[in-house]
């Protein structure tokens, strides 16, 4: 999960990782009471969680608390890279910026460990610091256990060159920011930049922090989802405990197992190349033990979405059996179809593995007048994409 | 002979009192899996028949190692536990430790893989949010079907559980010397290269299937790997060619990130270093299929 930047702001804060003021507001009326308590003048930030939002107009100072109000009132539902602004913060305006540096730690894949990315020259994307001036970015592997002690911190102030006099400054602003990144579970926590201003005093005046949906057990996130944003049927099927992810396209697609489920999508895009490019409309995982409800569950939000045209379910029986997933298939039907619900698109539906025998046959004894048994992955794809083309 | 698992091992299970580590040992010990112990501080000291057949319990890893001998840990406990359990394995040092639960946090995996490291990296580690390790006719822990297919000369290394079971299916009739699943996570204990490695110095092994997937660059380091060091002929096939930027598809490390991590580079690196690569698992077969038997 990506936070926004007045969510990181928060959390930094919390974490003793040192920013400047700012609240967040959906209303432009609620600028002034801010931007009268900072003084009288504020900035006013889009909260989107997309890069370059101050090229885009999303971003404007304000010189009064009436001025403050104006500039909430044309950012907000501003539309920035295809995000609407549904927030903005109003945010004490920055001393004066002698300069900017870049500090980050981020998880490291490919070393399994984490990884400390440090510059002094911040205030731009840091991987075209990385691609102009390698010489400038200074990478440090933390290992996870023994984490970021001051030693550490300037072990990483040192390898990035930091002037001798913001030195201290930054080696307490990583160990806290380090803080911030264990206790909270992120996969990234980055700060950029991280300003010098004139008082001689180092502040973190924009970030980035993106945290782990597993380690959502141990947190109280509840507050941290982006309920506005999320897709309606990405929230429903959410709601249901569905792997679902919305995508552009004709095809539903319903599957048991991540990479299954990806490969479908694939298949599905090489076989609407020959029925008028229709795609994958969804990415849906109903995992390993698909009950009659889990499978209705899953047909309910593919069947819900106006731009499917007809279904792909592809179902390779490991330890679930076949049979289950057919009988799922038609109880799911006749559920929805209980419940009122008109089921009008054609299914298109491949059984193999475990029990793939007796799974055919109670589709075909079902003979529900939508549903369509083709037996392999490939020839089943093409079937779904030309069906969603002649309906289209 | 195949690779890390063979009729010999003898396996424990950490979590096998719970309902996922019951239902799955019942079926590796069906399989043949020479099943010894299961661990359960609170329920050491009893036994549970699985049809007839009686496997004890122990409090400890360390204990179930002294008791049977045993040279292979599954692990089923749930993802709040499994760091714990993880460092129980590897401090009793059992030379393999199979992590099939799903949804760990990244940060438990991390400590994990690190502390595996502080102790010299004894215990190989498989998964996290893996289906397993399978070599047919043998042995068979965590949970791959072992009815898909029979013993063979194939290799299989993969990210994707329901995608190991495909290709398995596809290629059924040739079979397998060994089946790994890897796992989706960021961080994984063992890696495509691990086991690239491991079937080429494999008697039993003469063609090598990799199954990739988006995210990350374990696939363009594994070509790397291809190209310096397997002589073997590798097939493979990478999932989400059509997965949008910045989406989590369904295993937590499956996402491109700005232009990395995408199923076209991972294709291309392959390819640049001799691997065949499918476009579809059923063609992946075919190709394997065709090398095989020319």
């Amino acid at each position: 999960m990506d936070l926004f930047e007045y969510q990181a702001r928060d959390l930094f804060a919390k974490h003793d990782v040192p920013v400047l003021a700012g609240e967040v507001i959906d209303t432009p009326e609620a600028a002034r009471a801010i931007t009268e308590r900072l003084g009288g003048k504020s900035v006013v930030k889009a909260q989107v969680k997309v890069g370059g939002r101050g090229k885009a107009g999303g971003v404007k100072l304000a010189a009064s608390a009436d001025e403050a109000v104006a500039r909430a009132t044309d950012i907000l539902g501003m539309d920035i890279k295809g995000h609407t602004v549904h927030k903005v913060m109003i945010a004490e305006t920055a001393p004066e910026i002698v300069e900017e540096y870049y500090v980050s730690f981020l998880l490291d894949r490919a070393n399994r460990t984490f990884l400390s990315i440090a510059s002094v020259e911040g205030g731009m994307e840091i991987e075209e610091v990385a691609a102009t001036r390698p010489d400038a970015v200074a990478q440090t592997p933390i290992n996870p256990i023994d984490g970021v002690d001051e030693a550490k911190a300037r072990e990483i102030v040192a390898a990035a060159k930091f002037p001798a006099e913001v030195a201290d400054q930054v080696a307490n602003v990583l160990v806290k920011l380090w803080d911030t990144f264990i206790k909270s579970d992120a996969l990234l926590v980055e700060v950029n930049p991280l300003a010098k201003v004139a008082s001689g005093e180092v502040l973190a005046l924009d970030g980035k922090v993106s945290l782990d949906d597993n380690a959502e057990f141990r947190h109280d996130w509840d507050e941290l989802h982006d309920k506005a944003a999320a897709n309606p049927l990405e929230a429903a099927a959410k709601e249901k405990g569905l792997n679902y992810v919305k995508l552009e396209g004709e095809v539903g697609i319903i599957g048991n197992g991540a990479g299954l489920v990806m490969s479908t999508l694939d298949v599905v895009a090489y076989a609407g190349e020959n029925h008028g490019n229709v795609k994958p409309a969804n990415f849906l995982d109903i995992g390993g033990g698909a009950s009659a409800q889990v499978m209705a569950n899953g047909l309910e939000i593919i069947l819900g979405d106006p731009d499917v045209k007809s279904v792909f379910v592809n179902v390779f029986g490991g330890i679930t059996a076949c049979d289950e997933v057919a009988n799922g298939i038609v109880q799911a039907l006749k559920l929805l179809e209980d419940r009122g619900e008109e089921v009008t698109k054609p299914l298109v539906v491949r059984l193999d593995g475990n029990n793939a025998e007796l799974g055919r046959k109670i589709l075909t004894d079902a003979a529900h007048p939508l549903v369509q048994r083709v037996d392999t992955m490939d020839g089943a794809a093409d079937k779904a994409a030309e069906l969603a083309h002649a309906a289209k | 002979m195949a690779i890390w698992l063979n009729k010999d091992s003898k396996v424990i299970v950490q979590g096998m009192t719970g309902a996922t580590g019951m239902k799955h040992t019942k079926l590796m010990l069906g399989d043949g899996t020479n099943v010894v112990g299961g661990v359960n501080p609170r329920k050491a000291g009893q036994k549970v028949d699985f049809d007839g057949t009686e496997v004890p319990v122990f409090g400890t890893v360390k204990e179930a190692i002294e008791a049977t001998g045993a040279n292979v840990s599954v692990i089923f406990v749930p993802e709040k536990f499994t760091k714990d359990a993880v460092v129980e394995a590897i401090d009793a040092e059992i030379p393999l430790a199979v992590v099939i639960t799903e949804g760990i946090a990244v940060h438990d995996t991390a400590a994990a893989w690190a502390y595996a490291g502080k102790k010299g990296n004894k215990t190989r580690v498989i998964g996290p949010n893996c289906p397993g390790i399978i070599t047919p006719g043998q042995s068979n822990v965590g949970i791959i079907p072992g009815d898909i297919t029979k013993p063979g000369r194939i290799g299989l290394v993969s990210k994707s559980g329901t995608l190991t079971y495909q290709m398995m299916y596809e290629l059924r009739d040739i079979g397998f010397s060994t089946a790994v699943g890897i796992g989706g996570d960021p961080i994984i204990g063992t890696t495509h290269i691990d086991a690239l490695a491991a079937f080429q110095d494999d008697p039993d092994t003469d063609l090598i299937v990799m199954i990739g997937e988006i995210g990350g660059d374990a696939e363009e380091r594994a070509a790397a790997f291809i190209k310096e060091n397997v002589t073997k002929p590798v097939v493979g096939y990478v999932a989400g060619f059509t997965a949008p930027e910045g989406k989590t598809m369904g295993h937590a490390g499956a996402i491109v990130s700005g232009s990395s991590g995408t199923a076209q580079a991972k294709k291309e690196a392959l390819e640049a270093a001799g691997v065949k690569v499918g476009k579809t698992p059923t063609e992946t077969a075919k190709l394997a299929r065709e090398i095989l038997h020319g």
